[in-house]
């Protein structure tokens, strides 16, 4: 790729940016959201076509107008979130859109003998007749490496492959691209996480605010000198953690189970404590009750038995309704997994986003009104605070980067020195300097005595931040361990539930 | 980065947009008429003239654009909650009855304190009418779409009982109550104003109240912050600790106490008794006048502004080009409502090339 030129609207998402990447090898993409990843990613398989530059594969120029394209000349994309259906069998995703001919059953034979070459080939083993539905993440996402083989694709790329995996899903994963390296495929990661491309690629780009920045090697470079290729300056240091002050038990969740509208078990007899002044990181790999957890702490949903003792003394039961604004009330603040959905409100003005949840607060405007001039003022220290970019309380929340959105939320639930924080994927699609902002913020409300139980499917995250670990596996927490005798295995043995 | 929900000035997307849905809609309704044989100037004249060539004329409009300001506040309201009201119809209808039985009962009273009672009837009938599809959609998830349409043909089968049953003026054939007297006779405008001496009425002021009322409402209060959480996401109001069952209940009860005003304009404003089928379909129209309003009560204003004219203008059009058959002006009033209500943002992405922020 050469030259290639993009803009939308005013933003010029590539500018010039060049890649060149070498037959046979894997090829790592990194950037900061919104750095032109996902752009020159999908100009290389056609979703958009570039305003300038050019395309070779092999030397020869070659026209990519969409997907289809892409396809036609060996180009293939397994997505960040898979584009898998969940109802039917592996054999069938695998032909979907491959099907030659009308009569699928002629066929499905000849598909079945592909599949099992292509399995001893590269060690990409899955069951052909399992229904894609129930089989694990990391085995859905071995389903779109073989679909992508199985339609003929020499080159491959792979968005944030590793975002929903155990550490051992992606140590297999890694297994499995180096097989197709070994067969001559090649292989373009894109992704935010250092320790992965140091881990398995041979070169590696780094793109900044549109540009590419520069290729390395990757044996010959660190982790230090691309973070900083990345951010533009020097990543600070490991964070200085001051030793906790265990506090008084600010949160006490005592044998909390709940169940799903079908019935389906989702907290299996929940307890801990939660101390003022220490974070409790709680590790998981995502869909293991996690999400219920924080709804069932939050007010958000009732729960089936158990109790939640509150930081003002209040103890809610199994028969209460869900009530958050209660739990507000009471000292508990929440920073939801979901930002544009729940924590914001992505068609609300950035002002609007940031009094949810508040709204009721007698400093927001006499009796029943609302003072929106009171209230932008509000939004503006809290973004200047917080350094939410771009500083317009008016702007829409939406047009915000997930780091800036994420701010704001945080600036929203933290700024009241609330006793208990509950905070769910608080980095999700945050950019690197946006997440060192926002480690500082909540170890600094630690220091100031806070409680903070914090989800998390990012292990590093929860071992920078976590006082106490906890480790959740199909709804019940069945580990509990000290950062310091945590390591990557352990926490992902227990995650995995093999422990 | 698509072009359906990049950001435009506002003035594009509440005056330009609409303007040009509308010159489109009127460019096909021109083919229309010309398949016909007949010339669209001389009929978009005629209509023009109908709607605003005269003292008369801008007074009939006005006083049709403020049944449409009613039914369009009601949709826009229930919108904001999220909900979908088709029942505006027959929550004005049942209104009907409420006003009817105020004027019936105490047209002895003097005219300023009837008509008083009777804007109280008119909206606690509608409420009333809307809170069981509420109720049923905040407690049991029975969807408001489909139980306010059932609604709506209850309420024509009670209102035509009650009718030509009951509240029928012994000794008559048509199917109406007995006209009011007195204090049930809601006087023209043209008696406080100087106006031309038609049914335009005091209801029309109401109607410009609660636009302003509505706009304080949804935008300025909490009560309206929260209803607008609950529309945009009703996860997002849950975890704010607003309850989306409690809001939806009370949205719909504004809702139908909204639609009432059409009673008040039309039973004790206009027709000074209750007959038949007197909301005529302007509550289903409050649907396109909402849609095209984008919602917002300045926007439902001017769509209802429009809509009040296409009445005005299209009985006027059919009165003076009488080789147009009325089926044709209800074409051409459908062709508006197609194009600024159901094809609304067609146009949108178009702009945002030509406008695109900068």
């Amino acid at each position: 790729m050469r030259g290639i030129d993009k803009s939308f609207a005013a933003v010029r998402a590539n500018r010039g940016v060049d890649l060149a990447v070498a037959r046979g090898h894997v090829h790592g993409l990194i950037g900061e959201n919104g750095a032109g990843k996902s752009t020159l990613m999908s100009i290389l398989y056609g979703f958009y076509t570039a305003d300038a530059g050019d395309i070779r594969i092999d030397g020869a120029p070659v026209r990519i107008a969409d997907s289809r394209d892409a396809i036609r000349h060996g180009i293939e994309m397994v997505h960040q979130h898979f584009m898998l259906v969940e109802t039917m069998s592996v054999l069938e995703n695998v032909v979907l859109g491959a099907e030659g001919g009308a009569l699928l059953a002629r066929h499905l034979p000849a598909a079945r003998a592909t599949l099992r070459q292509l399995a001893a080939d590269y060690g990409l083993e899955v069951d052909p007749d399992a229904i894609v539905g129930d089989l694990a993440v990391g085995a859905q996402q071995r389903v779109e490496i073989v679909k992508a083989l199985y339609r003929g694709a020499d080159i491959l790329i792979l968005d944030e492959p590793t975002g929903v995996l155990t550490p051992q899903e992606a140590a297999d994963l890694f297994r499995v691209l180096a097989a197709l390296r070994a067969q001559g495929k090649t292989i373009i990661i894109v992704t935010h996480k250092l320790r992965e491309i140091m881990a398995i690629t041979d070169r590696v780009s780094v793109m900044r605010a549109g540009q590419m920045v520069g290729h390395r090697v990757t044996a010959q470079t660190s982790a230090e000198e691309l973070g900083e290729m990345m951010i533009g300056r020097r990543l600070a240091a490991r964070l200085d953690k001051a030793p906790t002050a265990l506090g008084a038990v600010a949160l006490a969740v005592a044998g909390v189970s709940l169940h799903d509208g079908f019935g389906v078990p989702r907290l299996k007899q929940v307890s801990f404590d939660l101390h003022a002044g220490e974070i409790v990181g709680i590790a998981g790999v995502a869909g293991n009750g996690q999400s219920e957890l924080l709804e069932a702490l939050s007010g958000m949903r009732a729960f089936d038995s158990g109790r939640i003792t509150l930081p003002n003394g209040a103890i809610v039961g199994p028969g209460d309704p869900a009530d958050a604004a209660a739990r507000r009330a009471a000292g508990l603040a929440h920073v939801p997994e979901d930002r544009l959905r729940t924590g914001l409100l992505a068609g609300f003005a950035a002002r609007e986003s940031a009094i949810l949840g508040y709204h009721e607060d007698a400093a927001y405007g006499r009796a029943g009104l609302l003072d929106w001039r009171r209230i932008e003022r509000h939004t503006a220290a809290l973004m200047t605070r917080y350094e939410v970019r771009p500083l317009l309380p008016k702007l829409r929340s939406a047009l915000f980067s997930g780091g800036n959105a994420q701010k704001l939320i945080l600036a929203r639930e933290m700024e009241r020195d609330p006793a208990v924080l509950l905070v769910g994927q608080p980095t999700r699609g945050v950019d690197i300097g946006g997440i060192d902002f926002i480690h500082r913020r909540l170890l600094a409300l630690r220091d100031r005595g806070a409680a903070i139980l914090l989800v998390s499917v990012e292990l590093e995250e929860i071992l920078r931040l976590a006082d106490r670990i906890l480790v959740m596996f199909d709804g019940a927490i069945v580990g509990a361990l000290r950062p310091d005798e945590a390591d990557e295995r352990r926490l992902g043995m227990l995650m995995a539930g093999a422990a | 980065m698509s072009g359906g929900a990049a950001p435009l000035p506002w003035w594009i997307d509440y005056a330009l947009l609409p303007l040009a849905n509308l010159a489109l809609a009127l460019l096909v309704a021109g083919l229309l008429v010309l398949a016909t044989g007949q010339s669209p100037l001389t009929a978009v004249a005629a209509m023009a003239q109908g709607a605003f060539g005269s003292g008369e004329a801008v007074g009939y409009t006005l006083y049709y654009a403020t049944d449409m300001i009613f039914a369009g506040l009601a949709v826009a309201v229930a919108f904001h909650g999220g909900l979908f009201n088709i029942g505006v119809e027959g929550q004005a209808y049942i209104s009907g009855l409420g006003v009817a039985l105020v004027c019936l009962y105490l047209d002895a009273l003097p005219v300023w304190l009837v008509a008083p009672l009777a804007v109280a009837a008119a909206a606690l009938f509608g409420a009333g009418w809307a809170a069981v599809p509420a109720w049923l959609q905040a407690r049991r998830g029975s969807h408001i779409v489909i139980t306010t349409i059932m609604f709506n043909f209850i309420a024509y089968a009670l209102m035509e009982w009650l009718i030509v049953n009951v509240l029928i003026k012994r000794g008559q054939m048509a199917p109406e109550t007995r006209g009011f007297n007195g204090g049930g006779l809601l006087p023209g405008l043209d008696r406080f104003l100087p106006l031309a001496p038609t049914p335009l009425n005091p209801a029309f002021a109401v109607a410009l109240a609660c636009l302003l009322l509505v706009w304080l409402l949804i935008w300025h209060t909490r009560w309206g912050y929260a209803l607008r959480v609950v529309g945009a996401s009703p996860r997002a109001a849950v975890y704010a600790g607003i309850r989306p069952a409690r809001l939806v209940i009370q949205a719909m009860l504004l809702s139908g106490a909204l639609g009432g005003g059409i009673a008040f304009n039309e039973v004790m404003g206009a027709q000074h008794k209750l007959l038949i089928g007197f909301t005529g379909g302007y509550g289903f129209t409050g649907i396109a006048v909402a849609l095209m309003g984008r919602n917002h009560p300045f926007g439902v204003l001017l769509a209802a502004v429009l809509f009040g004219a296409l009445y005005q203008g299209g009985a006027e059009l059919a009165f003076d080009m009488p080789s147009m058959s009325s089926d044709l002006v209800v074409a051409v009033q459908g062709l508006v409502i197609l194009f600024t209500g159901g094809l609304g943002l067609m146009l949108r992405p178009a702009f945002v090339r030509a406008f695109g922020r900068s």
